[in-house]
């Protein structure tokens, strides 16, 4: 990043009108883009903000490998005799609990963009309107590869041994990426109700913390009283967490694959919606 | 390219919107001429911003209507969007982005290929000045190159319609009249521009119309002319040597000017506001009035000659002042409320 010379203390170069009046001459435009082209401009601005703040990835690092080496330690043992035994059951769970938990921070990104100058130019553009926050999903999705590599090569550190190989471990990720895609419309539309980043952190961590927790991620539910697992064995992380835990085992899911994806359906024609009418309303 | 060639450019009726218990925009109407700069002006709060919104499309309107070139804002938004930019009053474009970045993607949003939006861009920063700063984030930039990066924002396709909400808001003068350039360089172009302001000098620089805005509502609306025979041609300040020739020159003025003359807290001062009705323009009223003082034998140090400022713009169209200082340009006119 260069540090910028105090601009004030430079005199600008004047503005040269005859160049900028030989511009304004050019009265043609283009033909209006295509929903795809806009989304995928804004998924671009997205990543020039990881460029330009790298910071912003130490959720999609460190937390992952936080919670990898936590869980595997502390339950390992008690759960499954030992951490080499039990990550075999849990590092597609951690994965997907890892992931779905960043997910929130999609809804404080929008959140403070949204107050900044910059949005009213983007409302105001003729475009497809869901654009730019397709455009932050498509941005977070590449946060969400980057995490999940990371993860992946740690448990493969720790002796994570996947039988689907490598096809199978894409299979996984794409799954959980297209889970998180749909997913990521309830932050979005709390991003955009919510008055303060505080407040969206807040709410985010109370539907996350039991959403993932209350789940197969970490131990088998039959182990769980009877109303748990009424809970527990339909929840979308459960279906995610076995889809994912099947595919790195090279076993086929369908059931629970079309589980998720049924789910991620429907939270993306309840939450899209609403997050549409939000912003055009913001 | 338009089909409404003939329709203004900007025409509303009874635009109201509310936020709770505020009528920010109370029963707005204007109508605004195609190819002109069309200043709004009004103190902070007045609802200048919140109209802007409207009409770019940003917010819908509770009551009322307003077109844009003909299309309904609310009902054919697209096509009023296709048709209008937008600067708002603070920098609308994304400062963790270099200018370039800024540039390349509105361009891309706009539907240019890349080689043209980063083409485009660069002209842009060339026109405007800002190579240099090209490959710098926004948020690095001083308050005069963020004005310019957003404009260059808003040409990126010429629009028909520009909005500038408050361009030059906490710009220093030197930036200030770099912004008055390019606003007179876009509408030679053929752009109409909607200005709003809070400074009377800018919309007096820029703008054929003026309407101006209190509270929601529109209390005065005409030519520059017309608004300033309304209230006044301005005023004249005056620091004499001797502070025992004041009650002379106060009678003087006051018979020569017809003019309300008022003594300073400064024992040596007086300011006098100038009849616009008089005929003659605020320079030959000076003038005379500085011929008569030194016929008395009466020494002027210093002397000044101010328009009049929105102060008193408001003061003179609703009986009130705008409730903050206006610490603005030429409006020198402080209005003293001392009991002399």
């Amino acid at each position: 990043m260069s540090t910028a010379t105090t601009p004030e203390s430079r005199e600008l170069t004047p503005v040269s009108a005859d160049s900028l009046a030989a511009l304004l001459v050019a009265k043609e435009r283009p033909p209006r883009p295509s929903a795809l082209s806009t989304s995928v401009t804004f998924g671009w601005r997205a990543i020039l903000k990881i460029k330009h703040v790298p910071e912003q990835l130490f959720d999609v690092t460190a937390f992952p490998i936080m919670n990898l080496l936590m869980f595997t330690y502390l339950f390992g043992g008690a759960l499954a005799g030992s951490p080499g035994d039990y990550i075999q059951f849990v590092l597609p769970g951690i994965l997907v609990m890892s992931v779905v938990m960043i997910t929130m921070y999609t809804g404080i990104s929008v959140n403070v963009d949204i107050e900044k100058g910059v949005f009213d130019r983007f409302r105001s553009l003729p475009i497809w309107r869901p654009s730019a926050m397709v455009g932050y999903l498509l941005g977070d999705a590449l946060r969400y590869t980057i995490a999940s590599v990371v993860m992946l090569a740690v448990g493969l550190l720790l002796g994570y041994r996947p039988d689907g190989g490598f096809v199978g471990v894409v299979a996984g990720i794409a799954l959980l990426l297209v889970f998180s895609f749909a997913f990521s419309w309830i932050w979005t539309m709390f991003g955009l109700m919510m008055r303060t980043e505080k407040s969206v952190m807040s709410v985010s961590m109370m539907v996350i913390f039991p959403l993932t927790f209350l789940s197969n991620v970490f131990v088998d539910p039959k182990t769980m009283p009877g109303w748990l697992q009424a809970f527990v064995n339909n929840s979308p992380i459960t279906h995610l967490a076995s889809a994912v835990r099947g595919l790195m085992a090279g076993e086929w899911p369908g059931v629970e694959i079309a589980w998720t994806l049924g789910w991620a359906g429907v939270l993306l024609l309840v939450f899209g919606p609403v997050t549409m009418r939000l912003y055009n309303r913001k | 390219m338009s089909t409404h060639t003939s329709d203004p450019a900007i025409e509303t009726a009874g635009l109201v919107k509310t936020f709770g218990d505020t009528r920010a925009v109370d029963g707005v109407d204007l109508s605004v001429p195609a190819g002109t700069v069309y200043g709004v002006l009004g103190p902070n709060g007045a609802g200048k911003t919140t109209t802007v919104k409207m009409l770019a499309t940003l917010l819908r309107p509770d009551a009322g209507e307003a077109r844009v070139f003909g299309r309904d804002v609310v009902r054919e938004a697209d096509e009023v969007r296709s048709r209008v930019s937008l600067t708002g009053q603070y920098a609308s474009v994304d400062e963790d982005l270099t200018g370039t970045e800024n540039l390349v993607l509105l361009g891309r949003l706009l539907g240019h290929g890349k080689a043209a939006a980063r083409e485009r861009g660069e002209q842009l920063l060339a026109a405007f000045g800002l190579t240099d700063a090209a490959a710098k984030q926004v948020k690095h930039y001083s308050g005069g190159m963020r004005r310019r990066i957003d404009i260059a924002a808003s040409i990126l396709n010429t629009p028909d319609l520009l909005f500038l909400d408050e361009p030059t808001t906490g710009l220093d003068p030197r930036s200030r009249n770099q912004v008055w350039d390019i606003v007179r360089a876009v509408v030679a172009q053929g752009t109409t521009v909607l200005l709003t302001t809070q400074y009377l000098d800018e919309a007096d620089q820029l703008a054929s119309r003026i309407a101006v805005i209190d509270k929601g509502k529109v209390i005065a609306e005409g030519t520059k002319g017309e608004l300033k025979a309304s209230v006044g041609a301005g005023s004249v300040h005056l620091r004499l040597r001797d502070a025992e020739e004041r009650p002379e020159a106060e009678r003087l003025l006051r018979n020569l000017l017809v003019a309300e003359v008022q003594p300073d807290p400064d024992p040596v001062a007086l300011s006098a506001r100038l009849a616009a009705a008089s005929g003659d323009t605020a320079a030959d009223q000076a003038a005379k009035a500085l011929g008569e003082l030194a016929r008395a034998g009466i020494t002027v140090d210093s002397f000044s000659l101010g328009q009049p400022s929105l102060d008193e713009v408001f003061l003179a169209l609703t009986g009130h002042d705008t409730g903050q200082s206006t610490g603005s340009g030429t409006g020198t006119d402080k209005k003293d409320e001392v009991a002399a």
